[in-house]
């Protein structure tokens, strides 16, 4: 048996894996990616949408698929495991078994005839269990591979399949075998599974009572693709709920009925379904039962507030137990906790948001690699605080699910991080160099022919759009010579059909009727390019998002409207030329801003993967907050000797240089290139340095609270951040009695958000206070309790039973009051619980400010060109799958400047954005915008009135010529400078006036007001 | 009665924000109606007036230009130029026998989906009322 060797092994497919294979593969390392499923995908691509953005999950998930099944330095083994590693760091011996399928995956070509013959009907486990499969099945449409597997379990090996092949695909006979390889680091992204309460918290009644689903069965129900087709519908009768409703917490936060921690995610997602579901049906009825609404994530409390004046209606409450009427409606009882009374409520159906559960397969999986995991099956870090993203071998590295609940942007950092960690064991190996581009037919000389390619989008277009009706029309229009429909235009399948076509008929212009260019341009323009069509040659018309989506009441209108499209993008097509994308060398240095834990950390995980760093602190100390805080959470480590340890790993880099005291004054040049001045203030140096990529890590601060609750008028009111600080430096006193209020300054108009780490703080202060003032009276005002992170909630219980505070609920829409009297302060507060207003005496008011991006990023983000919102936190390029970079191309975020997180946290992500920042260094070149702006000196009158309109100081006037220059490297490709040129003389590539105009000319067909 | 009138409008978006932002209403669902054509720019700086003239040629009834909020801009500033660029062109429009109303120029960011839907079915609303375009010939 030969053995092939990789660099990193990849095991898990889902959004986690996906992302750590593709951060590896694009340094330039080689991954091989081993899933236990048939298709890659793994849970996000079984959601409807994704909170709080409300993105479908499986369009952003699809272009990932394919991009990680084409990607040249990634090997992808499917429906195969991982059985044994042998071996150490930099040479692991991993045997993988491959289960058979019992189809060629060279000969198979997806068409479906074989599932079509088969008369085995099989429960379809992807949607659920609620709707069947055969048991010859591609697991869901967008599938990659885009494969047939035949389920063994149940097949009855009749033959039928194998006579139906065209392609003789289908052998019984192909065995499953080992496969033995050879990798330098292990990264481990298995995902996590959701409960199925048949067992533990069965009074609910889920698999006994048709109408009871787990949260992930409706994401299904709700999905396009799904049983019901997105038609929500109830599974005994298919009828159309009335009303329905969610129980949070199902298994979760509850040492007796299930499992102690918080599964982080449900309170988000139950809230998207309710939106969802009311944005579907506005008349059904959408309740949300829940213990505390844990809206902690960025635009999280938005999103729940946004639900909440939907009509979607939250109940605070402990619900007992469940029970069916004879209509298969449920009855649920239930205590209020606001009112305390006990209720009796009925539903058409019931929906369970259950605990998420490690893979049962970790505990095997586990053994195969000699790894820890937890008491309830997760992967453990082999130091929570310090290297989250490490198994306890060196070696092997750990990302999402698989080590605890996390939602889909803490995975994909996550997974960012573990490559990056997992990449600097390959420091020293060669790296393949980036592929050549594919050579390109060369068209200019051919008579247009356009290829239109009309997706269905499942029922999302075709539901809604007449698709056979677009597609005649797309064969009358002139320079068309292939017209083709497809079911999803992004699978792997269609995109081959596409390749094909182009070939077949030397095609020179495609345009596809689909989504949006935004989100699926590249990925088409990909396969275009992969037979030789330049992607300026590519062309979509978007008859989903600005179409069959938003005139889903319309269907004839929509109709119209897509064939207006399609015209407007083919006579566009017609005008379009060749784009050439030009290549830049990188500089191969990195800078970091902000010395604190996630520039720290940024730093030293680019300097041992061999990366030359800068690190600019303002500051003359390293540290950031760990100069302030007392302890951290989890563990109780001192923030001093965390900072100690830091700080020396960073002096002990001769990669990483230090700039202290010293500010960013002025930033110029583009990725690659970046020209950025350092100013040491008074008495300093000032530097230019040259680097490819920056890394923005600048913290956050709390926000200023003068004048209210006492502070700033009354000593003895302070924040956690002054807290802190007296208890690292022993300078607390004895207090007598402490109250502590949560969410100050938080949940109103100025600072909407929940702040995330508050709860967690108040928790470990708590503690803390109790340890310094034994004999203090200690109060927690609260409005939700909201800990969050791993391990916090078995914190905050075990607080609760160690220091037994006074806990008090308070709603932010009536904060408490501190006042002073003459033997201290005394802080009034409505308790909702009690439906009182309670008077507590104090010595110490402790607020848990709300938190804010650095003051500084006002100043910064200009600089950087970049964008940031309201509370100074910056703006990723997407929410969901680009967490840590910025919209401004080699630039990237890591820590609390994004949004307030915990350590672990940060240092994960810092190491995430580190390797997203290595990507161009590693790679050596950049590819720079190919819709830039041109002259055409023959026009050109040298007037100069474009001058002040590019931004950039990409344009200048040769004086001796009497014309405009314009450096190409400089230039973003806005277009401004085009409409003010009075002369024509300017063009922006792909954006020509002829391209734009032919569009405007062709809106309506036969039209004109002349 | 007559068939309701039912006005073609023109959208110039910008990429970044309001052509975003026509997708978010997608993404979300909102719903507008079915009149208006959309024309994807990288910024609405790059929008000439020569574009919207040409559209009112060739059947529009209606032109929304959009682009990114102020102080929001991808580019910067191209939405400075093109508020100016397009405050001019407002003016003018009457002189050549287009009612103001017939044009429009806002701001949508690419979260501003339930905005953009706003947007087109007000326009929509107001050209349904005012009738067709009838351009003089010269």
């Amino acid at each position: 048996m030969q053995t092939q060797s990789y660099d990193t092994l990849v095991i898990g497919a889902g959004i986690s894996g996906m992302q750590a294979a593709l951060d590896l593969a694009e340094k330039g390392y080689r991954v091989l990616v081993v899933e236990r499923q048939a298709s890659i995908g793994g849970t996000m691509v079984k959601l409807d949408k994704t909170f709080p953005t409300n993105d479908c999950a499986i369009c952003i998930a699809a272009p990932k698929m394919v991009e990680l099944a084409r990607h040249p330095n990634i090997t992808l083994l499917t429906s195969a495991r991982v059985e044994q590693v042998k071996g150490s760091v930099g040479n692991f011996e991993v045997t993988i078994w491959r289960q058979t399928t019992y189809v060629d995956p060279e000969l198979c070509t997806g068409c479906g005839d074989c599932a079509r013959a088969c008369p085995v009907d099989v429960d379809d486990t992807f949607n659920g269990r609620l709707s069947q499969r055969k048991a010859i099945y591609l697991q869901f449409p967008q599938a990659v591979p885009a494969i047939y597997t035949i389920d063994y379990a149940h097949c009855t090996g009749c033959g039928a399949c194998d006579r139906a092949c065209g392609p003789r695909a289908i052998s019984f006979l192909r065995r499953s075998r080992p496969l033995r390889v050879t990798a330098a680091s292990v990264i481990v992204a298995t995902g996590f599974e959701l409960l199925e309460p048949t067992e533990l918290r069965k009074e609910y009644g889920f698999g006994r009572f048709a109408n009871v689903l787990t949260a992930l069965q409706y994401e299904r129900i709700l999905s396009a693709s799904g049983p019901s087709d997105g038609h929500i519908t109830r599974p005994s009768d298919g009828k159309v709920p009335q009303r329905i409703a969610w129980i949070q917490c199902v298994g979760s936060r509850s040492e007796q009925g299930g499992y102690p921690y918080c599964s982080k995610i449900c309170c988000m997602y139950a809230t998207k379904e309710a939106l969802i579901t009311r944005e579907h049906a506005p008349d059904t009825e959408a309740t949300i039962f829940y213990m505390d609404l844990r809206a902690y994530g960025k635009d999280f409390q938005q999103y729940y507030e946004r639900a909440a004046a939907h009509g979607v209606r939250y109940v605070r409450s402990r619900p007992a137990m469940v029970s069916e009427n004879s209509d298969q409606s449920v009855t649920l009882t239930y205590a209020d906790t606001l009112t305390g009374t006990m209720h009796h409520e009925s539903f058409d159906m019931l929906v369970l948001s259950t605990a998420v559960v490690p893979s049962p397969d970790n505990r095997r999986l586990a053994q195969a690699l000699d790894i820890a995991v937890d008491d309830h099956g997760f992967f453990v870090p082999r130091d929570p605080l310090r290297e989250p993203l490490h198994a306890t071998r060196e070696g092997i590295f750990l990302a999402g699910g698989a080590q605890g609940p996390n939602d889909i942007p803490d995975s994909v950092a996550q997974a960012c991080g573990a490559a990056g960690r997992a990449a600097i064991p390959l420091a020293t190996r060669t790296r393949a160099k980036p592929p050549e581009p594919p050579a390109e037919r060369e068209v200019s000389d051919e008579p247009t022919r356009t290829g239109v390619f009309v997706c269905s989008c499942g029922k999302n277009i075709g539901g809604f759009v007449d698709v056979a009706a677009v597609t005649e029309a797309a064969q009358t229009l002139p320079g068309v010579s292939f017209v083709e429909s497809s079911t999803f235009a992004c699978s792997e399948d269609a995109q081959r059909r596409i390749r094909a076509a182009i070939d077949a008929n030397g095609l020179n212009r495609v345009v596809v009727a689909a989504c949006s260019p935004i989100t699926h341009g590249p990925v088409f323009q990909q396969t275009c390019a992969e037979v030789g069509l330049n992607a300026g040659l590519f062309e979509m018309a978007n008859i989903r998002n600005q179409c069959s989506w938003v005139h889903s009441g319309a269907p004839g209108a929509a109709t119209t409207k897509s064939i207006d499209l399609v015209r407007m993008a083919v006579a566009r097509a017609d005008q379009m030329r060749p784009l050439t994308a030009q290549m830049l060398p990188v500089h191969p240095d990195c800078l970091v801003i902000g010395g604190g834990v996630a520039g720290m950390n940024a730093a030293l995980t680019l300097a041992d993967m061999g990366i030359n760093t800068y690190l600019v602190e303002r500051e003359p100390i390293l540290g950031g907050k760990l100069n302030t805080l007392a302890t951290l959470a989890p563990g109780d480590v001192a923030a001093s000797e965390l900072r100690e340890q830091m700080v020396h790993a960073v002096q002990q880099r001769p990669r990483i240089k230090l700039f202290l005291g010293t500010e960013v004054r002025e930033i110029s040049g583009h990725v690659g290139d970046f020209r950025v001045t350092l100013d040491e203030g008074i008495g300093g140096e000032i530097n230019e340095v040259r680097v490819g990529t920056m890394i923005v890590a600048t913290g956050f601060r709390e926000a200023n609270l003068h004048g209210r609750y006492g502070y700033g008028n009354e000593p003895r009111v302070i924040t956690q951040l002054e807290l802190e600080r007296h208890l690292r430096e022993g300078t607390l006193g004895q207090p007598r009695s402490v109250v502590m209020i949560n969410c100050a300054g938080s949940l109103e108009a100025e600072n909407p958000n929940c702040c995330r780490i508050g709860c967690g703080i108040a928790v470990k202060n708590l503690r803390r206070l109790r340890e310094a003032a034994p004999t203090a009276k200690l109060s927690l005002l609260y409005h939700d309790l909201r800990v969050y992170g791993k391990g916090q909630e078995e914190h905050f219980t075990q607080m609760l039973r160690e220091v037994e505070p006074l806990r008090v609920r308070y709603d932010t829409a009536r904060p408490p009051t501190v006042a002073a009297t003459q033997s201290g302060l005394e802080v009034t507060v409505y308790d909702t619980l009690l439906r009182d207003e309670l008077t507590l005496e104090a010595d110490l008011v402790v607020l848990t400010a709300a938190l804010r991006g650095d003051s500084e990023t006002s100043r910064l983000k200009q600089m950087l060109k970049v964008a940031a919102n309201g509370q100074d936190f910056y703006n990723e390029a997407h929410a969901k799958i680009r967490p840590l970079d910025f919209n401004t191309e080699g630039i990237y975020l890591c820590g609390s400047d994004h949004y307030p997180r915990t350590i672990a946290d940060t240092m994960a992500q810092a190491a995430g954005a580190a390797s997203r920042a290595a990507i161009p260094l590693l790679r050596g070149e950049v590819s720079v915008e190919a819709i830039v702006a041109e002259v055409q000196p023959e026009l050109c009158s040298g007037c100069g009135l474009c001058l002040d309109s590019c931004a950039y100081g990409a344009m200048s006037m040769d004086a001796l010529q009497n014309l405009v220059l314009i450096e190409e490297v400089l230039c973003k490709g806005c277009g401004t400078c085009v409409a003010a040129c009075p002369s024509g003389a300017l063009q922006q590539r792909g954006f020509t006036d002829p391209q734009l105009l032919a569009m405007i000319e062709t809106a309506w067909e036969g039209a004109t007001n002349e | 009665m007559s068939e309701r009138f039912e006005p073609n409008i023109l959208g110039l978006l910008c990429s970044w924000c309001a052509y975003t932002g026509a997708d978010t209403a997608g993404v979300s669902r909102a719903q507008y109606p079915a009149n208006i054509r959309i024309v994807r720019v990288m910024c609405s700086g790059r929008i000439d007036p020569i574009f919207v003239a040409r559209a009112f040629e060739h059947g529009a009834d209606g032109v929304l230009v959009a682009g990114c909020h102020p102080g929001d801009c991808h580019y910067v500033s191209g939405n400075h130029f093109a508020q100016d660029r397009f405050a001019t062109f407002a003016r003018i429009l009457d002189f050549f026998g287009i009612d103001e109303r017939r044009f429009r120029l806002d701001w949508v960011s690419g979260a501003e989906g339930a905005r953009f839907a706003t947007i087109v079915s007000e326009m929509t609303e107001e050209l349904r009322a005012l009738g067709p375009l009838k351009m003089k010939v010269s």
